[in-house]
């Protein structure tokens, strides 16, 4: 049975259409806000695309121009965090005001995990046009948890979320809560896009292994991932996420992105692999033709030719267990 | 559906895929009944009986198409007579004017079509919505689940365009000759009317002018 967006929010009491989130029944000429289909709707719009780490306006442009379809705004990107350390929280909101005023694209921002109050403000700033909230709003582990146990019940806010995951397990679990848009989380600020890679394959690993099962198995399998049991079944008929599925952590090069779609990735995010580079605005041109053309190796020979050098990468396994950013959330 | 025996020949829909929902619509016209193929080069648009431009991110398809030099054959195309569909993105893409409020960001557009657009006219993405919405030109007694994301609307429509729906007094749906456009995503509710309409009543009847 093929399902469209409209039944996929199987874990929420309520229905989407022709009823508001109190369950009080509205006209359906009356227009209904911040839907389930509203919210998957422009993580669809993104699909394809390559979503930009910005610091500020002028990176926000520079994005804009290559070719990005959206950016996210924040003070330090992932590298400059590993490195700085400390505690990693929400932008100053001047600084992403500014970037909503900047760009046409969407706009994007990280809250720390569980940071209920994070959230509300990201959702309440307002551009100089007085439009309200950032686009989407990235509930993300490359900033320091605010919640070791809980994530945001993110069906309760009218912005959509984006969440990391390592496994399916985890992902089903985002969008139980109402994540509208999954991203692996690789490793960021590494350059280095094996862990990408190996989040990528564990989630479609996990959906091909639920689409080959027997309807018995489902609740056993629901049982191992920690997943909520509806979603395990709409990945064994659909034989995908409810979500669109995008890849993050570690993507460096236009090959590396090319290599996320063919993994399986629905569009790329980069963090620092591009202001962190020798030539910005280059580059993210290129990392933008490499998800449009991944699957045409002639025009990744172009994309890939005297492009300079990349960010600096950093082994995996030099890192210590305390500094891996994937490992928070559960 | 064909009848049995009988071959019905298949309208191929070329569906632009810099960037967007794309799968989506080749989902939508193959429901329809029409043969999706995906567009990334001008060689590909050539083929095409008729074009889809989805929903997306219109400045960043509008530069993408500049990039990879679409802009020409899709406008090579139009004029020797292939209709094009645009939703949301696609929409403003099509537009002649685009409403001075893009004073950010240079937006590309292809200029076909006799309209002027306001991009992100209802406000950001807390500000999307959806509605029913009667598009009595396609179907005069259901209406569409219009879902509307971040969406344009048309402030201007010149003397040739048909304009086909609205939504709070603001024109959403519209044709002019063989272009078609929604500020909606047919595509994003398996709804194939707006898709069945296109193949059926402006790229099959364009077949044998062209």
């Amino acid at each position: 049975m093929e399902q469209t967006i409209e039944n996929t929010r199987l874990t929420n009491g309520y229905s989407n259409s022709n009823g508001n989130s109190n369950g009080e029944k509205t006209d359906s000429m009356t227009p209904e806000k911040a839907t389930w289909r509203n919210k998957v709707g422009l993580a669809e719009m993104l699909k394809g695309g390559v979503i930009m780490d910005v610091v500020n306006a002028e990176q926000a442009r520079i994005a804009e121009e290559a070719g990005a379809t959206a950016v996210m705004a924040l003070e330090r990107v992932p590298a400059d965090i590993r490195k700085d350390g400390g505690v990693a929280r929400m932008s100053d909101p001047a600084m992403i005001r500014e970037i909503m005023d900047t760009v046409t694209i969407p706009v994007m921002a990280k809250c720390r995990i569980g940071h209920i109050a994070e959230a509300r403000i990201l959702e309440a700033i307002r551009d100089s046009k007085g439009d309200r909230g950032v686009d989407f709003i990235d509930e993300s582990e490359v900033l320091t948890p605010a919640d070791e146990q809980y994530h945001l019940y993110k069906h309760d806010y009218k912005v959509p979320f984006v969440c990391g995951c390592r496994d399916l397990g985890e992902a089903l679990r985002r969008i139980g809560e109402g994540a509208a848009m999954i991203r692996t989380k690789g490793e960021a600020g590494t350059g280095n896009v094996v862990e990408a890679v190996r989040h990528m394959r564990t989630v479609m690993g996990g959906v091909r292994r639920i689409r080959t099962m027997d309807e018995a198995e489902l609740m056993t399998e629901a049982k191992n991932l920690g997943a909520p049991y509806d979603l395990v079944r709409y990945v064994w008929q659909n034989g995908k996420l409810p979500v669109p599925n995008f890849s993050a952590g570690g993507v460096a090069t236009p090959a590396d992105a090319a290599l996320m779609m063919m993994l399986g990735a629905e569009a790329v995010f980069v963090g620092s692999g591009i202001f962190k580079s020798g030539d910005p605005a280059e580059r993210a041109k290129r990392m933008v033709d490499a998800v449009t053309f991944w699957n045409d190796p002639e025009k990744l020979v172009e994309v890939s030719t005297n492009l300079g050098e990349p960010m600096v990468g950093i082994d995996i396994r030099q890192l210590d267990e305390k500094d891996l950013l994937a490992t928070r959330g559960w | 559906m064909s009848e049995p025996g009988k071959l019905a020949y298949k309208i191929k829909i070329g569906v632009l895929a810099m960037q967007g929902d794309f799968d989506a619509h080749c989902k939508t016209v193959e429901d329809a009944g029409g043969y999706p193929f995906l567009v990334r080069t001008p060689q590909e648009i050539v083929s095409a009986d008729g074009l889809i431009l989805p929903g997306g991110e219109s400045t960043t398809i509008g530069k993408l198409l500049v990039r990879y030099g679409l802009d020409k054959a899709l406008k090579e195309a139009h004029s020797s007579g292939t209709p094009v569909y645009g939703t949301c993105a696609g929409m403003i893409l099509l537009a002649k004017r685009i409403e001075s409020g893009a004073e950010r960001g240079g937006q590309t557009t292809l200029g076909l079509m006799d309209i002027t657009v306001a991009r992100n006219a209802f406000g950001r993405q807390v500000d999307s919505f959806e509605s029913d919405i009667l598009v009595p030109e396609i179907d005069e007694k259901e209406p569409f689940r219009a879902v509307f994301i971040r969406a344009p609307i048309i402030t201007e429509a010149g003397p040739s365009v048909n304009i086909l729906g609205c939504v709070q007094d603001k024109i959403v749906v519209a044709r002019q000759g063989n272009l078609l456009v929604s500020a909606f995503h047919p595509e994003l509710t398996n709804d194939g009317r707006m898709h069945r309409y296109f193949l059926n009543e402006i790229v099959r009847p364009s077949l044998t002018e062209r």
